[in-house]
């Protein structure tokens, strides 16, 4: 068989060509790269930069605008009115408890994220490794609501955790407990308590996750040799594991601390009257229809998350997410 | 291979998983029962009896059905959108390095990022400062723009497994670009997309916090359900669509982790 003969056949897995202006257009993308690109990068910064950026841009003008406090319209004229209402103490009082929430919150979630995620790393292998995965991803992207619903039926007066502590003879420590001052209530679902352990239990798999990544690349033999130089298994978990597993942990607790932050569903159905940022923008733009100070109050957990990302890049945070 | 393999786990860190595991589980499994309950008005545990009436009552309630088809409609757009956006997105990032790149992955990202109420309560000042009435599309324009990152981010970690040498080979062999993209990319990519595409689906089917700004009058299912939890109607009915919801959502996650899985684990391996 000659090299002429071969050419006159080519093989069926190559396509023809295809000519005329698709063809031009493929060649003409070839040679400039830099053209596909823009084309490809079009669409995604036109959406996202008109749609979202923009309504953000919306969003921060009207914090600089007013509300006249008799006829109750806007008024659109740049003043710092609305800021200052916001410094107002019943405001900063919102402010202070959400944050007070959103850390402690985070804190849970990392002490109860820890183990799962190191065990998941270390021990687990093969199909429980699946399972763990599947069990931290399920309860992830169940529904929200139905998450929330599920607490209230569990911290109900009537619920099923009366039911077991009854069972128990443990009520009385309920009882203690709901009678303690700030923490306490009439019962579970109307208390700090309650909105608290909602908080930790939704946003728990979004801790986990990126200590979970942390924690995939700390070699096992670290370990072995931290504890083969002598260090106590405590020892070795504050100088070895903890730093290691640091990033993992300040990214995910980006999103626990964003998203408790912004909340305003969980403290309205499973908590006490008392406000959250959230609440706080939700009833001013909607009762209250002062567009202004709603925006102006969702610039305060903008400013926060900015601080706590340009930190949290600074450590590393970013390579775990 | 590692020393490590086989070891047990010390006792006080297994029962600290496996209690993290079920604190994650056990309140789902509740709705199951709490959807059987013959007890109308309260929540009281034990259930006083068991029945199945309340899934002919919630299979008859129109209401519930216009939320549900409003629900899948708008997920079904949104996600359409967000992967032709999402896609065009991961590509552009890593295929080519550009002044500005880190700039779009943040872009991307920051829907999800900043709080939900942000992203609603900018989308509806700019509606209102624009006089866009509240309708079918502005649901979707709030959902597909958080629904970008899901399909980005599957396809970015697809993109970068896949080598570029193979798309240079196609070229090489004499097929055009849209060849080379119909023939060589869309395959090695195809399992990522519909992963991305079926989280996104499940992320607008289930989103409430961005949509009560932009629905106006109408109600998604979460939107219903939202309501129902605060004004409550009839319980067991919210019991029942609270179940189908869990399953309804049980689904696409399992396939988009089946999906992915394979890929997943050979990446996992080099480390």
């Amino acid at each position: 068989m000659t090299i002429a003969a071969l050419n006159s056949n080519p093989a069926p897995a190559i396509l023809p060509g295809s000519g005329g202006l698709r063809g031009a257009l493929s060649d003409l993308l070839w040679r400039k790269p830099s053209l596909l690109l823009l084309l490809m990068l079009l669409p995604p910064i036109l959406w996202l930069g008109i749609v979202y950026i923009g309504s953000l841009f919306a969003l921060l003008l009207q914090s600089f605008f007013s509300i006249d406090e008799f006829s109750g319209l806007i008024n659109r004229e740049f003043t710092l009115k609305t800021y200052g209402d916001l410094l107002q103490a019943a405001n900063l009082d919102i402010i202070l408890r959400t944050v007070t929430m959103a850390a402690l919150v985070t804190l849970a979630s990392a002490v109860i994220a820890f183990p799962i995620a190191y065990y998941a790393t270390r021990y687990a292998r093969g199909r429980w490794k699946a399972l763990f995965y599947l069990g931290v991803m399920l309860p992830l992207w169940s529904s929200y609501l139905v998450k929330i619903y599920a607490w209230k039926l569990i911290l109900a007066k009537e619920g099923i955790l009366t039911w077991l502590l009854a069972k128990l003879h443990l009520l009385w420590l309920l009882d203690a407990w709901l009678s303690l001052p700030i923490v306490g209530g009439n019962s579970l679902s109307v208390s700090y308590t309650g909105t608290f352990i909602v908080f930790v239990y939704v946003w728990l798999p979004f801790m986990i996750l990126p200590v979970q990544a942390a924690l995939e690349r700390v070699p096992g033999n670290l370990v072995e040799a931290s504890s083969d130089l002598g260090a106590s298994p405590g020892q070795t978990f504050r100088n070895v594991l903890f730093p290691l597993a640091l990033p993992g942990i300040v990214a995910g607790s980006i999103f626990t601390f964003s998203l408790t932050l912004g909340d305003y569903i969980i403290p309205q159905i499973i908590g006490t009257s008392r406000l959250f940022i959230g609440q706080a923008v939700y009833s001013q733009q909607g009762t209250a229809g002062n567009i202004p100070l709603a925006a102006a109050f969702t610039v305060v957990p903008i400013v926060i998350m900015g601080f706590y990302l340009w930190g949290a890049k600074r450590m590393g945070a970013f390579d775990a997410l | 291979m590692r020393s490590d393999r086989g070891q047990s786990a010390p006792p006080g860190l297994k029962i600290a998983a496996a209690g993290g595991l079920l604190f994650l589980h056990l309140p789902i499994l509740l709705i199951f029962v709490y959807a059987f309950t013959t007890e109308e008005k309260s929540f009281v545990w034990p259930p006083p009896g068991l029945t199945t009436q309340w899934f002919a009552v919630t299979w008859n309630r129109p209401d519930v059905w216009e939320a549900l088809s409003l629900s899948v409609r708008v997920a079904a757009i949104s996600t359409a959108v967000a992967m032709v956006l999402g896609t065009l997105c991961a590509a552009a990032v890593s295929r080519t390095r550009f002044f500005g790149r880190e700039t779009i992955s943040l872009l991307v990202i920051l829907p999800i990022a900043l709080p939900g109420i942000i992203t609603g309560i900018a989308l509806r000042s700019a509606f209102s400062l624009a006089e866009i009435p509240f309708s079918f599309w502005t649901i979707v324009l709030g959902h597909a723009t958080f629904c970008v990152v899901v399909v980005y981010n599957n396809a970015v970690a697809r993109f970068r497994r896949t080598s570029g040498s193979m798309i240079e080979a196609s070229m090489d062999l004499g097929a055009d670009g849209f060849q080379t993209f119909r023939h060589v990319v869309l395959p090695n990519i195809a399992t990522a997309l519909l992963a991305g595409g079926m989280l996104a689906f499940a992320l607008s089917f289930d989103e409430v916090i961005v949509t009560t700004f932009t629905a106006g009058q109408q109600q998604t299912l979460p939107i219903w359900m939202l309501e129902e939890l605060i004004r409550p109607r009839q319980r067991p009915v919210t019991n029942v669509v609270a179940m189908v919801v869990v399953l309804v959502t049980l689904l696409p996650i399992l396939a988009a982790y089946y999906l992915t899985r394979d890929g997943d684990q050979i990446a996992g391996s080099g480390k």
